[in-house]
């Protein structure tokens, strides 16, 4: 074990991993950290904490992760290179081991320029395959990116992103093999639609050995509308919708069209369970962590494995 | 070159309220290139300058001349007994050009013109490119002579991120991703090999203010 978290021991095991997402509040509230952390106790088996996400600030990751553990959940502590230099980081990072996180998850961030602080400063003193290589050295070799010793270091399981659907396809599996080299032990995909895309991906990754050396984990979030869909394909950087998506949620009335999204991921994570090479799935139910339950349930996802 | 833009006019009328003889001092080189700060940009101002005050009731007299290059002492020189007369000198060179005019003549205030934008190139007739951040360290070789830190809005040394829309980046359509135009000009060339490896984390070079003495030259400066 490299770090002994839950996911680790899950993915080790064998079990399909099912992990969620929180995101910390736009306020000091504790509360509402509480009460999303609530509805994922027990449906998955870790759940990203998002840092600063799409560059609006909130609660910190650690803060909101340490909240997690409080209620039972463990958290996936992401880390953006957009908000803090070298230093900051591996500071962070052994705090967050120290109070007990063994998860995290290595981001470059989206930029600045959609968030609540466009003209802030992008840090990027590292990037994220960069920032993968510095926790691994940091855990396995026991040193800090400058070479320093470190007493005691920090156990933690690796994570990094991959978006197949982002351009140059043909480089995204050389990516992700960087990302493996650099030293990740787990992988979450971009929210997956297009699914003859992802088959490919998964193929190559097959191919080149790579899903023998790293668990990936292929990203589901559930439609809850038609306007979300529309939005997603137009306006989020790197998302890749189908028309067919689109398609499909047009011939539902609007009512059902909640239902209608929860069904296709339901039936894309069944797709999921079956494809050689993926060790789980990420549920991403944005601000619908209420609906993680049932989600879980539906996709035949419960009860969890203890490990 | 360095591309610069000449300040808003407001902005610089507010700099010059207080005085009432001013010299505006041009630069020959990358500001006169990129139709910031030559000689005819000099012109210009004063123009504009002298009507405004005029409206204003509140006259000034400007002056008016341009450097070989504000950047080198040397051409600093033939502003001498020239700067008495004034009381504050307006400067449109590029920020090393006003500091070395201002350190010329440290009992002047100097005031910029101009806002130093970066180092770039000439895309064609009054349209400048950014290029280069000066890293210090140079990667260039590797990276099918394309910048990931100028051109990469998060200065990536193993892109493209996710975010990559199509051939641009995620900030706009209209900026194209650098690691896209990385990969495809390296695929072309057969020399992917190239940024298959990991690139280490960077040395930032250019966190202090540097200094370089060539070789040939470290006597002379010792001398000093
Ligand atoms: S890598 Fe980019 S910023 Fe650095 S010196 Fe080369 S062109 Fe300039
Ligand atoms: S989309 Fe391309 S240029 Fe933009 S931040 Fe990502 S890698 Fe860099």
């Amino acid at each position: 074990m490299k770090s002994g978290s839950n996911l680790e021991k899950i993915l080790r095991a064998g079990h399909f991993a099912f992990t969620g997402e929180l995101g910390p509040p736009r306020g000091a509230d504790i509360d509402a950290v509480r009460k999303k952390a609530k509805f994922l106790v027990g449906s998955v088996d870790m759940v990203n904490i998002t840092d600063n996400q799409t560059a609006m600030v909130r609660m910190s990751s650690w803060a909101a992760s340490l909240i997690a553990i409080e209620e039972g959940l463990e958290p996936n502590y992401q880390m953006v290179c957009r908000d803090r230099n070298r230093l900051a980081m591996q500071g962070d990072i052994l705090g967050a081991s120290a109070l007990g996180v063994r998860n995290i998850l290595c981001l470059s961030g989206d930029h600045m320029q959609f968030g609540d602080h466009p003209y802030a400063k992008g840090v990027f003193d590292i990037d994220s395959i960069q920032l993968i290589y510095m926790v691994k050295k940091m855990r396995d070799e026991g040193k800090f990116l400058g070479g320093a010793d470190i007493d005691t270091p920090p156990k933690l399981f690796i994570g990094g992103a991959a978006n197949p659907f982002a351009d140059p396809f043909e480089w995204r599996v050389y990516r992700l093999a960087k990302k493996i080299k650099a030293g990740a032990d787990f992988i979450q995909t971009q929210c997956v639609y297009n699914m003859k895309k992802m088959r490919e991906w998964i193929k190559q990754a097959n191919d080149m050995g790579l899903t023998e050396k790293v668990y990936i984990l292929a990203g589901v979030t559930p439609m809850k509308s038609l306007g979300m869909a529309r939005y997603m394909k137009l306006k989020v950087p790197g998302m890749e919708v189908p028309d067919d998506v689109i398609k499909r949620l047009q011939g539902v009335e609007k009512k059902k069209q909640a239902d209608e999204g929860i069904k296709m991921a339901c039936e894309q994570i069944e797709e999921f369970k079956e494809m050689k090479g993926l060790a789980g799935v990420h549920l991403m139910a944005i601000e619908w962590e209420h609906k993680v339950p049932e989600i879980a349930e539906r996709a035949d996802m419960l009860p969890r494995p203890e490990v | 070159m360095i591309v610069a833009e000449r300040k808003p006019f407001e902005e610089i009328k507010a700099l010059v309220k207080d005085f009432n003889r001013v010299l505006t001092v041009g630069c020959g080189t990358c500001v006169a290139v990129c139709l910031a700060g030559g000689e005819k940009e000099v012109g210009i101002l004063n123009t504009e300058l002298t009507i405004a005050r005029k409206v204003d009731g509140n006259p000034i007299e400007l002056g008016g001349v341009t450097v070989e290059r504000q950047c080198d002492m040397e051409f600093l020189d033939e502003l001498d007994g020239m700067i008495d007369q004034y009381d504050a000198l307006i400067s449109l060179a590029c920020g090393a050009g006003i500091q070395f005019l201002a350190e010329r003549f440290p009992d002047k205030p100097v005031l910029p013109g101009v806002n130093t934008t970066f180092i770039g190139a000439n895309r064609d007739v009054g349209w400048y490119e950014e290029k280069c951040r000066a890293c210090g360290n140079c990667c260039l070789g590797l990276t099918g002579g394309i910048c990931p830190v100028t051109m990469c809005a998060k200065s990536l040394f193993n892109g493209p991120c996710g975010g990559t829309n199509h051939e641009s980046c995620e900030i706009s359509p209209d900026q194209p991703c650098a690691w896209h135009m990385i990969y495809e000009r390296l695929s072309k060339q057969n020399r992917l090999d190239s940024i298959i490896e990991i690139f280490p984390p960077n040395d930032w070079l250019n966190t202090t203010p540097r200094t370089i003495v060539q070789p040939a030259y470290k006597e002379r400066k010792a001398a000093r």
